[in-house]
């Protein structure tokens, strides 16, 4: 898949960051993308005038996501269908994010600048700008199983019907 | 092979004889707690029914604990909505373990869940809150999931794929020097670790330091692992467990006192001397930003806050009240205090403590979480500057990005109350 670099961040992006507390309130998965990395003005209001395709890619270094277990966090990207490309992510936002089906990358030697044109593989995110390629180190099999399971509502669904037709 | 305690509860959870660290399991949940949060993950939970022509039934409403404490009382219509929607939820589906918003039951859910003696050693204990690692201090696997996380386990009563984490242990010893508190050994931990060095990881905590130390201060040490990253902190139990259990907890029942061997695999071990610490302080914006406090002393403060799930314990307001007794808080400087339940704030009252802070010219609040993350109470003004006993520092953290916020000790924000500026209470206070 060939996408674009639309944010391009640091190190230790909080959930606050992300989704801050003051909207926490705001629950439901459809109401939750307006707020979006509110407090980067510039990158919301993009997001909310649409100027941001899905699949655009945003890119940060080590432990996005750290902080509160708020499933906002990632109900909020999910909504406008990003990719997260990181050197690593914090474990909650990783689960949150996988049981959701927004798509998180790890990727430990990134490098990219916002507006990179990238190419994602299976294995690989070759940075079509500066030629440059980055192998993806896979998600933990347990993440995976959820993903490959469509997520943790329909994993969930299919073991409590398990359950129910063992009774 | 030497198991570690985290590795053994999971054994016992999983109906297995031993597990490892990778292996994924699918253990058995002792305490399924939520607070506010709780709408959403009703709102999952109804949606794992969909289609399914079954009647959605929580798999054991004696299990779940819904506690409000983010936002108490509601601070606008869309929170009271949310909590009316969950006071229904408790009530139809007959939950059992729900602290509504009043004097006589409610508090902070980390505070809550050991006060009520619903935590036990060797228990699984999963939260809505990543904060759920301070459960471990009475020697629980207590860890934070999301809200769809959690309508999987109100659905099968375990949580699904787990991964047995590694354990890196920490060893603390000595003596605390006099206004050096447990909040200062975490601090220094942390700012050891970095945000992400635990991620993935569970913190053991050992040492004579720890044997010695209260209940309420293994609290403070496994509430912040999360902050080093990890899944979660946790203590070994042992005689201070159990009298904590017995004699605040009112619980009664047999313990299962699973304790790590002593030949357990640690993937990393970390030594603390608690007598070389002094006071640490987390600067803005993340929580591995520490310094001892000679490197910030002096920084001018708007607003001081004690409390939250990590310091709003009894001893904490003792320590503020002893203090600040006789003495009054700055002008211009305003300073909160949030006791972490209302047996707290109860006992405090009792003891002369509040009336202490107030006649300093502190306020007492409600017990809650709503000033630590910004959405009730105490937000901050541009370029303001808040010294808290809570967890969390982050850009925003207590509702306004264009703010600083800078974390202690509970002894550290007193004696910086009387100043006004960060304060060494080794110094400050006489």
């Amino acid at each position: 898949m060939k996408t674009k670099v639309v944010l391009k961040l640091g190190d230790d992006i909080s959930t606050d960051a992300i989704y801050p507390g003051r909207f926490m309130a705001t629950v439901l998965p459809s109401e939750t993308p307006q707020y979006a990395f509110i407090d980067y003005k510039e990158f919301n209001s993009k997001l909310i005038s649409k100027q941001i395709a899905p699949n655009s890619v945003i890119v940060a270094n080590n432990n996005f996501g750290c902080g509160s277990s708020r499933e906002q966090a990632a109900s909020t990207l999910k909504g406008w269908e990003l990719i997260i490309i990181a050197k690593n992510f914090a474990r909650i936002f990783l689960q949150n994010s996988c049981n959701l089906g927004l798509r998180t990358i790890i990727c430990p030697d990134i490098e990219a600048n916002e507006n990179d044109e990238l190419e994602i593989t299976e294995k690989e995110v070759k940075n079509i700008t500066s030629g440059k390629k980055f192998a993806i180190e896979p998600l933990p099999k347990a993440r995976q199983a959820i993903i490959d399971a469509g997520g943790l509502i329909a994993y969930t669904r299919k073991k409590l019907m398990e359950k129910a037709a063992a009774v | 092979m030497g198991k570690t305690i985290v590795e053994k509860i999971l054994a016992k959870a999983t109906g297995q004889t031993s597990v490892k660290v990778g292996d994924v399991v699918e253990p058995l949940v002792d305490v399924a707690m939520s607070h506010e949060n709780g709408a959403l993950v009703i709102n999952q939970f109804l949606e794992v029914y969909k289609g399914t022509e079954l009647e959605p039934k929580v798999w054991d409403p004696s299990k779940i604990a819904i506690i409000f404490d983010h936002r108490v009382p509601a601070e606008s219509a869309k929170t009271a909505t949310n909590q009316k929607k969950i006071r229904e939820f408790v009530s139809a589906q007959g939950i059992t373990k729900f602290h509504d918003i009043r004097g006589d039951q409610g508090g902070i859910c980390h505070q809550i869940l050991p006060e009520n003696g619903y935590i036990r050693p060797g228990y699984i204990v999963v939260g809505t809150d990543s904060h759920t690692t301070s459960h471990g201090a009475l020697g629980a696997f207590s860890f934070g999931i999301g809200a769809t996380e959690m309508a999987s386990v109100w659905t099968l009563g375990t949580v699904l794929n787990v991964e047995v984490p590694g354990t890196i242990k920490v060893i603390v010893t000595g003596e605390l020097p006099k206004f050096v508190s447990p909040k200062d050994i975490i601090l220094n931990l942390i700012g050891k670790l970095s945000a992400q060095g635990a991620n993935f990881k569970v913190i053991e905590f050992h040492g004579n330091t720890i044997r010695k130390m209260s209940t309420s201060g293994r609290l403070v040490l496994c509430n912040m692992a999360v902050e080093a990253g990890a899944t979660s902190g946790i203590v070994p139990p042992d005689e201070e467990t159990v009298r904590y259990l017995r004699e605040e907890a009112g619980v009664k029942d047999k313990l299962d006192m699973i304790v790590p061997d002593a030949d357990a695999i640690y993937e990393q071990v970390v030594e603390i001397d608690a007598s070389k610490l002094t006071p640490q302080i987390a600067c803005p914006h993340t929580v591995d930003n520490v310094k001892a406090i000679d490197k910030v002393s002096g920084v001018k403060v708007n607003q001081i806050v004690i409390g939250s799930c990590t310091n709003g314990r009894i001893d904490d307001i003792e320590i503020a009240a002893s203090i600040l007794k006789g003495k009054k808080v700055a002008e211009g400087t305003r300073m909160l205090i949030f006791p972490a339940s209302w047996k707290i704030y109860k006992e405090a009252m009792t003891r002369g403590y509040l009336m202490d802070l107030i006649n300093a010219g502190a306020m007492i609040m409600n017990p809650g979480c709503g000033c630590c993350l910004g959405v009730h109470q105490g937000a901050l003004g541009d370029k303001e500057v808040s010294l808290s006993t809570t967890n969390r520092n982050f850009k925003g953290r207590q509702g306004n990005p264009n703010s600083d916020v800078y974390l202690c000790s509970p002894a550290v924000a007193a004696a910086s109350a009387i100043t006004g500026e960060i304060t060494d209470p080794r110094i400050g206070v006489n």
